[in-house]
């Protein structure tokens, strides 16, 4: 029965991402992206990765997702254009040989891979206990590796800067988004007012069970980013102009905290990102703390766009 | 007593499964937006409720059968609502097929 169930969601994704780009429409590859991110979350849950199904679902089918309805509503002016160009026969074959080697290669690393995998697994179980925490991929994401963690983060603040610096200059510093015109008493008004209490909660306990269990504080920001965004759409508040200084310490003030902390380390442990024996647990909960109100800010403005209106708007 | 619950879930979950199949039927067969609208949440709604009234039984403790209960009104939230919202902008574009 379950092997039904599995082979049923493998043919399932595997046609879904045949449909998604082979898909004509840019709006409809988009939708077929996001069901398939929907279904690939299914399979990390069969496959007990319920912290990457979480992340999957959160950043891989939502966020991604989101950002490519806006994307596509963007291109439509200009869809009808593009689907008339068509390229010529060398542009094409040279494109098939391009794709086709890359699938070669792919195939031929996935067959040499060795069996049994390479894994680190065993040293992470042997040592979680001076972590303190409970959830092995925290242990490996905020004390074994977490330099990898750190960049993560301040990737996302270079890709947010990337997002703003498309702004033109008389909208340099103010407000991004169009401004939102909703009916007040409309449902989307409704929705953003009763959702959100029970959204903020969710984001922030999915993030506090993440020392234990799954979740953590990448998809308890996505929560929180999305709730802010609802009410943003509802037209409930409007975007702040990204030259707030509350705002523009909000976006670093995780990485700081994070690179503070790994380099107290080198005095208290003995190595840089090391936390001294016996203060793990709180030192990865100050990091992660930190780390989320940097993560929802960052999110949901790389949602919103570059900025477009002066601040006085 | 537990053939009783087993029955239950069985006659519960099979239901819901059916709501889910009338409801994609429904949407792939019907003419336009609204009905297909319609046909949507008797799969969300009634589905997904009928569904989670089977599993209860089986859930492990009070806790996880309240989260069942609230992911099922948490959706009747989000579907009630985005149905309106398509309907909106349905009805503001105007028929088309």
């Amino acid at each position: 029965m379950i092997i039904a169930l599995n082979i049923g969601l493998a043919v399932l994704i595997l046609a879904l991402g045949v449909w998604t780009i082979v898909a004509r429409d840019t709006f409809a590859a988009v939708v077929g992206f996001i069901a398939y991110g929907l279904l690939l979350t299914l399979i990390w849950v069969q496959l007990h990765g319920i912290d990457v199904a979480l992340t999957e679902g959160a950043i891989g089918g939502g966020l991604t997702g989101a950002l490519l309805i806006g994307a596509a509503s963007r291109l439509r002016k200009t869809e009808s254009k593009a689907r008339a160009e068509r390229p010529g026969a060398l542009v094409r074959g040279l494109a098939a040989v391009v794709a086709s080697a890359v699938t070669l290669a792919l195939v031929i690393c996935v067959l040499a891979l060795p069996d049994p995998a390479p894994t680190l697994a065993p040293q992470v179980a042997a040592n979680i206990a001076v972590t303190e925490v409970g959830n092995p991929i925290t242990a490996v994401l905020l004390a074994f590796r977490a330099v990898d963690t750190l960049l993560e983060a301040i990737v996302l603040v270079f890709a947010l800067i990337g997002v703003w610096s498309f702004a033109p200059d008389r909208a340099w510093g103010g407000r991004p988004g169009a401004q939102q015109h909703v009916d007040p008493n409309g449902i989307l008004a409704y929705v953003a007012r009763v959702l959100p209490p029970i959204g903020i909660m969710a984001g922030l306990y999915i993030f506090w069970v993440g020392a234990d269990h799954p979740g953590g504080k990448f998809q308890g920001a996505t929560i929180l980013a999305a709730m802010w965004l609802l009410t943003m759409m509802a037209g409930l508040t409007d975007a702040p102009p990204i030259s707030r200084t509350w705002l523009r310490f909000g976006l670093v003030v995780g990485p700081l905290a994070f690179i503070a902390i790994g380099l107290a380390g080198a005095v208290t442990a003995g190595a840089l990102f090391a936390y001294p024996l016996g203060y793990a647990k709180p030192f990865i909960i100050a990091i992660e703390l930190a780390l989320l109100p940097s993560l929802a800010l960052i999110l949901a403005l790389m949602l919103l766009g570059a900025p477009q209106r002066a601040a006085s708007q | 007593m537990s053939l009783a619950l087993n029955l239950f879930t069985i006659v519960a979950v099979v239901a819901g499964a059916f709501f889910f199949l009338a409801g994609t039927v429904g949407l792939l067969r019907f003419p336009d937006t609204f009905t297909r609208l319609h046909a949507l949440t008797k799969a969300d709604n009634l589905g997904l409720g009928l569904v989670v009234l089977g599993l209860l039984p089986h859930a492990s403790s009070l806790l996880v059968a309240l989260k069942l209960i609230f992911v099922w009104l948490l959706v009747l939230l989000a579907s009630a609502a985005v149905s309106q919202l398509i309907a909106r902008a349905a009805n503001r574009e105007g028929p088309r097929a």
